[in-house]
C-alpha cells in the first residue's frame, strides 16, 4: 500500500460499510468511523497509514483530520506497522496478581524482543495492555479477536507455535 | 441469600439461542408488557423496584429515566453502556456472552418505557467476539419480529444496533461514550446539559449499564414491589459480582445484596476462600477506582458490624474506613501481596486512560505513576509519599469527569491503610526485591 490508488476496500467490505452507515440517522454517518477504521485496519495490513486514513475519510465523506484525531485516540488502532501476529498481554491488577509479568518475560525471552517490539521476521509484535475484562481468568492475552485465558508458560509456548504455523494476520474483525 | 434473577438460566446449554431462551420463558415479559401495560407503568415499576445503576455510580434508574426530556417531534435514544473497562470487572461480558437475549429483551422493554425508537449497545472494542454474539442474537430477534416494525403486533417500532469501541476506558463515562458513538475522540462533555436533555446527536438520551438494563426483565416479571423486597434497605435486588485475584474460585457470581462479605470470600458457593490456604490481606471491592480496604475493615466496619455486600454497608465509615460497591469488581489479595505494586498497576492504568482534557488528571496521573515507580525502583524518599498524597488530593473534584477521582482514590486509600508498606520500601529497598513474580506460574 504505497500509493492511495491501491487503497480500496474489497467489494464485501464496502457493502458492510455502506450498510453500517444506515444504522445512524441521516447526516450522522460519521458515527460509523470507529467500526470502519476496524475494517480498514484488518484489510490493510493491521495498521492505519495516513493514506488508509485519507481513504476512510473519503468513504465517509469527512475531513482527513477527523479520522486522524480519532485513530490517534483509541489504543486498538495501530499507527505504525505491526507484526502479522499482534500479542497483547494484560498487565493490570488481577492479571498482575496472577502472574502476568511471568507471561510477558517468557514471551520476551522466547521471541527475543521487548514489549513494544516486532520480531525481525515481521511475525510477532508484543504489546502489554491494560485491563481487558478477563480478570477472573487471569493471566490472559488477546491475539486478534481471540481471548486466551488462564495462561501458563506451556500454554503460551503451544500458542506461539500455533500462530507461527498459521502464518496469517491476526485481526479484530 | 442465594437469589438468582439474571443468571438463573446461565447453566442451560445454548441459552444464547433465541429458541432455547424462549423455551425458558424468554420474551414472555416483553409480550405481556407490550400487550397489557404501557410506558408509564413500566417506568413506575422500575421506580418502585429501587434499582440502582449497576455500572458503578449506583444512581436510581427510575429517577434517571424520569429526567428524560420529551420534546415533541425529537427522537429519544437508549444507549447501553457495554464498555466494561473498570479493572476487576467482567460481569457484563459474562452476561452478554451467555444470555445475550436477556440484554436485548431489557433493551426493548426499557426503550418502550422511554419512547426510544432506536437504541445502541456500545461495547468495548476488545470484546469483539461478544459483539458478534450480540449481533447474531439481534438478527434472531429481528427474524422473529421481536425487533423492527410493530413488535408482536403492539404498534411499537424499535431498532437496536451494536457499536464497537476501540480501546478507551474513558468511553465508559457516559458523555465520552456518546462522543465516541458520534465518531469522535472520547472526551467527556461538560455537564449540564445532561444526556437526558442533550445526549446522542443532541437528543434526549438515557445511558444505562448492561446489568441495569437486563435487570428490567426480572423487575417487570416480579413487579417493582416484589423486586424491592429482595436485598437490604436501599440496596434492592441482586448484583453481579466479578471475583478475581487470589481466590480459589474466581468468576461471576450473582448475589442478593446484603450478603456478608466474609461469606462471599470464604463460602464454597462463592469465592471458596484464599488460594493455597493463605491469609487475606486486602480487597478492592468495587473495581479499581474504589478504596482498597485491609482485612479488618473489609470483613467488619469500623464499628465492628459485619460488612455486607451492599451500597450502604460497603460505604459505611466513608473513605476513612469504608469503600464502595462500585461496579462489583471484587479483587482479592493474599498476605504476601505488595499493595504498592498493585497500586502501581492502577496508577499506570489511569495514566494510560486519562483522555488528557483536564490538566489535573492528565498531569497528575503521570506524576503519580512516576512517583510510585520511583519508590518501587528503590529510589523513593519519605517526602515522595507525602507528595503522592498531595497530588491525589489536587486531582479530586477538579476535573470534568470522574476519571480524576477514580485515579486519585486508589492512591489515597493505599497510603491511608498501608502507609507502612510505602515506608518500608523507602527505608529498606531490599524489601522490594521480593515483589516480582512472587506468584510463579506453573509450567
Amino acid at each position: 500500500m504505497t500509493t492511495s490508488e491501491q487503497i480500496v476496500f474489497s467489494k464485501e467490505s464496502l457493502e458492510v460499510v455502506q450498510k453500517m452507515m444506515l444504522r445512524y440517522p441521516e447526516g450522522k454517518h460519521k458515527s460509523a468511523l470507529i467500526p470502519v477504521l476496524h475494517i480498514a485496519q484488518a484489510e490493510f495490513g493491521g495498521w492505519l497509514s495516513a493514506p488508509v486514513m485519507d481513504y476512510v475519510a473519503s468513504v465517509l465523506k469527512i475531513q482527513p483530520i477527523e479520522v486522524y484525531e480519532v485513530a490517534s485516540f483509541y489504543s486498538m488502532f495501530n499507527l505504525k506497522p505491526v507484526g502479522k501476529c499482534l500479542i497483547e498481554v494484560c498487565r493490570t491488577s488481577s492479571c498482575w496478581l496472577c502472574g502476568a509479568e511471568d507471561i510477558i518475560d517468557h514471551i520476551e525471552n522466547k521471541l527475543n524482543i521487548k514489549v513494544g517490539e516486532t520480531t525481525a521476521d515481521g511475525m510477532f509484535t508484543l504489546k502489554a495492555v491494560e485491563c481487558l475484562g478477563s480478570c477472573g481468568t487471569a493471566p490472559m492475552m488477546q491475539v486478534g479477536a481471540d481471548y486466551h485465558e488462564n495462561l501458563t508458560l506451556s500454554k503460551v509456548d503451544a500458542l506461539l507455535e500455533k500462530f507461527k504455523s498459521e502464518d496469517k494476520q491476526s485481526r479484530y474483525c | 441469600m442465594s437469589k438468582k434473577l439474571l443468571l438463573k438460566n446461565d447453566h442451560i446449554p445454548n441459552i444464547n439461542q433465541l429458541a432455547v431462551y424462549r423455551q425458558h420463558g424468554g420474551y414472555a415479559v416483553l409480550e405481556n408488557t407490550l400487550k397489557n401495560s404501557n410506558p408509564e407503568n413500566v417506568l413506575e415499576e422500575v421506580k418502585k423496584s429501587g434499582l440502582r445503576g449497576r455500572g458503578g455510580a449506583g444512581f436510581p434508574t427510575g429517577l434517571k429515566w424520569s429526567f428524560l426530556a420529551r420534546p415533541e417531534g425529537v427522537s429519544r435514544y437508549l444507549v447501553c453502556n457495554a464498555d466494561e473497562s473498570e479493572p476487576g470487572t467482567f460481569k457484563d461480558r459474562y452476561l452478554m456472552e451467555r444470555i445475550p437475549h436477556l440484554l436485548i429483551e431489557g433493551m426493548i422493554l426499557s426503550s418502550f418505557a422511554l419512547g426510544a425508537k432506536t437504541s445502541y449497545i456500545y461495547i468495548r472494542g476488545e470484546y469483539f467476539y461478544v459483539a458478534r454474539i450480540l449481533e447474531v442474537a439481534i438478527a434472531e430477534a429481528y427474524a422473529a419480529g421481536l425487533l423492527g416494525k410493530n413488535i408482536m403486533g403492539s404498534g411499537f417500532d424499535h431498532d437496536c444496533y451494536v457499536q464497537v469501541g476501540a480501546g478507551a476506558y474513558i468511553c465508559g463515562e457516559e458523555t465520552a461514550l456518546l462522543e465516541s458513538l458520534e465518531g469522535k475522540r472520547g472526551n467527556p462533555r461538560i455537564k449540564p446539559p445532561f444526556p437526558a436533555v442533550a445526549g446522542l446527536y443532541g437528543c434526549p438520551t438515557v445511558v444505562n449499564n448492561v446489568e441495569t438494563i437486563a435487570a428490567v426483565v426480572p423487575i417487570l416479571e416480579l413487579g417493582g414491589d416484589e423486586y424491592a423486597k429482595i436485598g437490604i434497605g436501599k440496596s434492592t435486588g441482586t448484583k453481579l459480582i466479578s471475583a478475581s485475584g487470589h481466590i480459589n474460585k474466581p468468576g461471576v457470581y450473582e448475589i442478593e445484596l446484603g450478603l456478608p462479605v466474609e461469606e462471599f470470600i470464604y463460602s464454597e458457593q462463592y469465592c471458596g476462600g484464599i488460594r493455597g490456604g493463605r491469609k487475606l490481606k486486602a480487597v478492592v471491592a468495587g473495581g479499581s477506582s474504589v478504596p482498597i480496604l485491609p482485612t479488618e475493615l473489609i470483613l467488619k466496619t469500623a464499628n465492628g458490624e459485619p460488612r455486607l455486600m451492599s451500597y450502604e454497608s460497603l460505604g459505611d465509615g466513608g473513605f476513612a474506613s469504608g469503600t464502595m460497591l462500585g461496579s462489583g469488581g471484587f479483587i482479592v489479595m493474599d498476605e504476601d501481596t505488595s499493595i504498592v505494586k498493585n497500586l502501581y498497576t492502577f496508577a499506570r492504568f489511569y495514566h494510560h486512560e486519562s483522555c488528557g482534557q483536564c490538566s489535573p488528571c492528565r498531569e497528575g496521573t503521570g506524576w503519580m505513576e512516576k512517583i510510585i515507580h520511583k519508590i518501587l525502583d528503590g529510589h523513593g524518599t519519605m517526602q515522595d509519599i507525602d507528595l503522592l498524597w498531595d497530588i491525589q488530593s489536587k486531582i479530586e473534584g477538579k476535573t470534568i469527569c470522574p476519571l480524576g477521582e477514580a485515579a486519585a482514590w486508589p492512591v489515597a486509600a493505599a497510603i491511608r491503610h498501608f502507609r507502612s508498606e510505602f515506608e518500608s520500601y523507602v527505608q529498606n529497598p531490599e524489601n522490594i526485591k521480593d515483589i516480582k513474580h512472587y506468584y510463579r506460574l506453573q509450567n
